[in-house]
């Protein structure tokens, strides 16, 4: 049981150490919500700039208001929304899962703009001759366009990562066992909130710095002018 | 040479305010070279970029080997072609810009090969020795590996046309193909194109500010102002007698310049 038994607070590196495993056990999971949740603001922002991009108002102007309604109400209140409302359709999902996907349909919406920005920077001339060569235009977009795209949103992506690892903490709301909700539950269970806030405010040190690390490390590995295709 | 190619029929072009094209009339046949020649804002990238289908046209009719380029019958009636037609048609049109345009994430290979493979569906061999054909062509044998940022301008220009020529278009657009390039490294794409050029079957039309290698290489020269041809005629008549006040001012300028 991870709360089954009592932990000795009388010397606070004892404490510590006795509390780490549980919560690095909230880590993993507070990690696993990242890269899911950034998973999903990948994969649907793309989808929305695709459609914002695309020639008929019909398409793009519904795609534009749902991102705007996204990015103009606070995360707390999707979450809610997904947790609370969905299952009144008979949509139940794990809360960890419901999580992910609040974390992933908030940053979709700026994942979007980004995506945007670094397909509207790729040269005229690309277009022009990709459209030569009589390409379609789901082999320009897919073959030129975002290859070319790609290192550029690099940088940005990152610090959206960064701040979906942020957010995370909101999900203990709905009930997600994350590092900060763990280290809650072991502050109300020993009334020392000092030592486990401490210590989850340094872990979250640790992985951000590892994570701002590893975009730093993509960004200057990826080349420049796009990623080469085989 | 009486087969007509290309074919512009009171074509009007306008951006806005702006007429690009007034009500052109021209004609080019299979087999010729013809060189455009005008001052800036004359209309004559326009033409190419019409023949390319990056410009639709406001009005009038384009004709490329007979048959219309920016429309299509549909009942009987003349209508607005759609991506369908333009893709059928653009097979037959291959274009070399100014500023190269090659996709820098790919290498020069792959830049001549995307295309015969992914949209004339050759198999990856056959596309691989036709690009190595025509980089041979254009003296760039060795650098099939490379990528386009490790080339000179010239080269890339050189890679450029290979690639508009792996497509074995019936046509060639040649945009200012040398304006973007330092002087040292024109004449090695003007010799491509020269050696182009004595192809007898392939038609060339060419913009360009080198008037003499216009002289050389075209069978015509058409000099273009205010959206129209001012004048045209045989590189001799046009540059050594030219019957336009404006045309005489124009070679003036460019060639005192």
């Amino acid at each position: 049981m991870l709360f089954g038994f009592e932990w000795d607070t009388s010397n606070d590196l004892v404490f510590a150490v006795s509390i780490l495993p549980i919560l690095l056990r909230g880590m993993i999971v507070t990690i696993e919500a990242t890269f899911l949740g950034f998973f999903v603001a990948l994969i649907l922002g793309l989808i929305f700039a695709a459609l914002k991009a695309a020639p008929l108002k019909i398409i793009s102007w519904p795609a534009g208001l749902v991102t705007e309604f996204i990015r103009d109400t606070p995360l707390l209140i999707q979450l809610f929304f997904l947790y609370y409302v969905l299952p009144e359709y008979g949509l139940v999902f794990p809360a960890f899962l419901t999580g992910a996907l609040a974390l992933g349909l908030q940053y979709s919406a700026y994942t979007a703009e980004v995506y945007r920005a670094g397909i509207e920077a790729i040269a005229k001339g690309q277009h022009e001759a990709a459209r030569a060569l009589n390409f379609t235009s789901l082999r320009t977009f897919t073959h030129v366009v975002l290859p070319q795209a790609v290192p550029r949103i690099v940088p940005a992506m990152g610090n959206y990562l960064v701040s979906i690892m942020k957010d995370v903490p909101v999900l203990s709301v709905v009930t997600v066992l994350e590092m900060l909700n763990v280290a809650q539950i072991v502050g109300d269970r020993t009334f020392n909130y000092l030592v486990p806030l401490s210590m989850v405010g340094g872990l979250y040190m640790i992985m951000t710095l590892v994570a701002s690390s590893g975009v730093r490390w993509l960004d200057q590995t990826l080349p420049k002018r796009g990623l080469s295709l085989k | 040479m009486s087969d007509t190619i290309i074919k512009f029929d009171q074509v009007v072009k306008r951006f806005g305010a702006l007429t690009v094209l007034d009500h052109l009339d021209f004609n080019v046949q299979r087999g010729e070279k013809v060189t455009i020649i005008g001052p800036s804002g004359s209309g004559k990238s326009t033409v190419l970029r019409i023949l390319m289908t990056l410009e639709s046209i406001s009005e009038g009719v384009v004709s490329v080997d007979g048959e219309p380029l920016w429309h299509e019958q549909k009942d009987g009636k003349l209508v607005k072609a759609s991506e369908a037609h333009l893709r059928k048609m653009r097979v037959q049109l291959g274009m070399v810009f100014q500023q190269f345009n090659l996709f820098p994430h790919m290498s020069v290979l792959r830049n001549i090969t995307e295309g015969p493979v992914k949209v004339l569906g050759l198999s990856k061999q056959d596309a691989r020795e036709r690009a190595e054909e025509l980089l041979e062509m254009v003296g760039l044998a060795n650098q099939a590996q490379k990528y386009p940022h490790q080339l000179s301008g010239g080269q890339q220009q050189r890679v450029g046309i290979a690639r508009a020529l792996a497509m074995r278009p019936k046509v060639m657009l040649f945009d200012e193909p040398t304006s973007a390039l330092d002087p040292e490294l024109v004449g090695e794409v003007l010799n491509v194109i020269a050696a182009l050029a004595e192809e007898h079957d392939l038609t060339m039309l060419l913009v360009t500010h080198e008037m003499r290698f216009a002289r050389e290489v075209s069978d015509r020269v058409c000099f273009f102002d205010k959206g129209k041809i001012k004048e045209q005629g045989t590189p001799e008549e046009l540059f050594t007698d030219p019957k336009e006040e404006r045309t005489r001012e124009f070679l003036k300028a460019v060639l005192d310049g």
